[in-house]
């Protein structure tokens, strides 16, 4: 982009791009800031991850676990990082990728920060189902999971068809969900009330969302279904972007509003409820990964692969955090979450009030 | 201007136009069996009293609304039959009140109306960075371009918004009450802008407009509407008469010409009944109200 400078006044930094010429006239414009922005985050990714594999009760030396990771190392520290810590520190990394993405969405199709699905009624929904199977079948884990997605999914249903009105605005689209959220709620208290004490003790854990003795089962199945749905979220987080100038401008532009907004909120319950049927309801990631994503990279729109890094990069943090601050004893990450979380979304609707959106 | 009057043309002859259209919202029906040919290369301005469904109309022309019965046709096929992305090369709107995304600079706001002109492997191209210097520069925004939209004044703001849609660079632009919030001069400033799009760009316009007087000076095909009806179409020094004015907005008027431009110049009669509030006025005084609404 031309870069002619203004005035003097309050002016933002001319964005340098890089154009990468395919060949055949085909080009794609980059932007440098993002890009180093995703390698920031990577970088401190890897970090954070090597150090989660090394501490512990048995201490792996940063250059043992990366030897370990690569083939070598001996058979104890190859156990403990490949068996023991790994799987827990990937499934943290695609949950909360998938977390990042989905809130990504869900803000982009409100338009509004507060739109992400921890706030909109999806993980209360989920902790509904997974209740209903903890407390009344007293089913597995698998059931579990499988209860939290249906609870997910259904209550992402009927937000969906109660805020429809010839398409979805924002605005109601949330407050329907918080509506519903405070329902459900009420329902997920009820159960627990009427539940055995080792019942409500599981439920309780389930609830709060945790990471602990995640294993390669796991892994794979995140990881599967976030193969699938990331490489779809891409192209439609370039298409969310132009729905932001509004339905007629879009429209305008040659786009299909609702068929983009229906789509885009079906990967973004998928990425959801995967992270939730895996992890529980981990609150905060969802909220916060889209939103610091977007002000390091400045750039308007979903920030669908900054929003994946950052939300990977919060949830494994915080995780480290959970285990390591009150060690030996080990909270569930939905704790450390939370409570960054509150202090978040206080910050957050402060500011939408001020602005006079609140 | 010495082309062939738009009126006497037939509507095939132009891109774009609407038979026996019929436009709703829910159950009211704001436009019924409407036929209108838009001229090609005209500057047409649509005015009319509020709820008289112009804005409606220009929503319908582009695609926005679907008819209930008729259809708008661009180069003869029905505009909803065709892919949207093809239709939006071939014809920009600015609808009313866009909103901009917290946080966007001004070229990336104008860089997204290349959008139709992009693909998913195609996603920029030298023609987009031109489009939108060419987009920038006549609407002289360029050295806005690495600013936030949200630092801007209306004006500004205003301009921005019809650089994003020039940049999608169609034949045909339709502008939903580009004016509206823009102080006197800026009005002048952005229907100026319009009115070169034309002769020196050769676009066709198509413009909702409140202001009747900027309508006659900047019209060069006007359509009056009164409750989803045309009354009347065609130059406006051809059209504009008292009696017109009366019938389309319940005001009593006289029409004089514009000293500047030889347009007509709607001046509002004085409300001889003792006025809600307003000062009685002297004798002789009657030719000179302030024209405006």
């Amino acid at each position: 982009m031309s870069a002619l400078l203004a005035d003097g006044t309050r002016t933002g930094r001319p964005r340098r791009r890089v154009v990468a010429h395919l060949g055949g006239g085909y080009a794609v414009r980059l932007d440098v800031r993002t890009w180093l922005v995703g390698a920031v985050l990577l970088a401190a990714l890897a970090v954070v991850s090597v150090v989660t594999l090394s501490t512990g009760d048995y201490h792996v030396p940063p250059a043992d676990v990366v030897r370990t990771l690569l083939g070598g190392g001996d058979p104890g520290d190859s156990f403990v990082v490949r068996t023991l810590r790994l799987p827990r520190l990937l499934t943290g990394l695609l949950v909360g990728a998938a977390l990042g993405v989905g809130g990504g969405i869900f803000q982009s199709v409100s338009r509004n920060p507060l739109g992400s699905p921890d706030i909109i009624g999806f993980d209360t929904g989920a902790a509904s189902g997974a209740l209903v199977v903890i407390l009344a079948l007293h089913g597995s884990m698998a059931e579990i999971a499988a209860g939290s997605v249906i609870g997910g999914v259904g209550t992402a249903v009927l937000v969906y068809l109660l805020a429809m009105r010839k398409g979805v605005q924002g605005y109601r689209l949330i407050l329907v969900g918080i509506g519903i959220a405070a329902l459900l709620a009420s329902v997920n208290s009820y159960l627990l009330t009427r539940a055995s004490v080792t019942d409500a003790q599981s439920a309780a854990v389930w609830l709060t969302g945790s990471l602990n003795g995640r294993g390669w089962s796991q892994v794979r199945a995140v990881a599967l279904a976030v193969a699938v749905l990331l490489p779809l979220a891409v192209p439609l987080g370039r298409l969310l972007r132009m729905l932001e100038l509004g339905d007629d401008t879009a429209r305008a532009l040659g786009l299909a509003p609702e068929r983009i907004r229906l789509s885009a909120i079906v990967v973004g319950v998928g990425l959801t409820a995967t992270a939730t049927a895996c992890a529980g309801p981990i609150v905060f990631i969802a909220l916060a990964a889209p939103q610091i994503a977007r002000r390091l990279t400045k750039v308007p729109g979903p920030n669908v692969v900054p929003a994946a890094l950052t939300g990977a990069l919060l949830l494994v943090a915080a995780d480290l955090a959970a285990q390591r601050v009150f060690d030996p004893k080990q909270l569930p990450v939905g704790i450390a979450t939370g409570v960054l979380g509150g202090l978040y979304l206080a910050w957050l609707l402060g500011r939408e009030w001020r602005r006079g959106r609140g | 201007m010495g082309r062939k009057t738009p009126t006497q043309r037939q509507p095939g002859d132009n891109r774009l136009h609407a038979a026996e259209l019929t436009l709703a919202y829910e159950q009211r029906t704001i436009i019924t069996d409407l036929d209108v040919s838009i001229p090609d290369h005209e500057f047409t301005v649509i005015v009319g009293a509020n709820g008289c469904g112009k804005s409606t109309l220009l929503r319908g022309l582009a695609r926005m609304l679907t008819p209930h019965r008729g259809a708008v046709y661009l180069d003869g096929q029905a505009i909803g039959s065709l892919p949207s992305k093809q239709v939006a090369r071939q014809l920009g709107l600015l609808p009313q009140g866009p909103i901009a995304p917290d946080g966007i600079t001004v070229a990336d706001l104008v860089g997204r109306g290349r959008y139709p002109h992009q693909g998913l492997l195609r996603q920029w191209s030298q023609a987009d960075e031109a489009a939108i210097d060419q987009a920038m520069a006549a609407t002289g925004v360029q050295e806005y371009a690495d600013r936030y939209l949200d630092e801007l004044s209306g004006g500004q703001r205003q301009r921005v918004w019809v650089a994003m849609v020039l940049a999608q660079q169609t034949p045909i632009v339709l502008l939903d009450e580009p004016t509206t919030y823009l102080d006197i001069a800026h009005q002048i400033e952005l229907l100026d802008l319009c009115a070169a799009l034309r002769t020196e760009h050769d676009r066709t316009l198509v413009v909702v407009l409140h202001d009747l007087n900027h309508a006659c000076r900047y019209a060069t095909h006007l359509i009056v509407m009164r409750e989803g009806r045309i009354l009347a179409q065609g130059r406006p020094g051809e059209i504009v008469t008292a009696e017109l004015i009366e019938a389309a907005f319940g005001l009593a008027c006289r029409i004089i010409t514009d000293p500047e431009s030889g347009t007509p110049l709607v001046i509002p009669r004085v409300n001889k009944t003792p006025a809600r509030g307003g000062a009685e006025p002297h004798a002789g005084a009657e030719a000179l109200t302030p024209s405006e609404r």
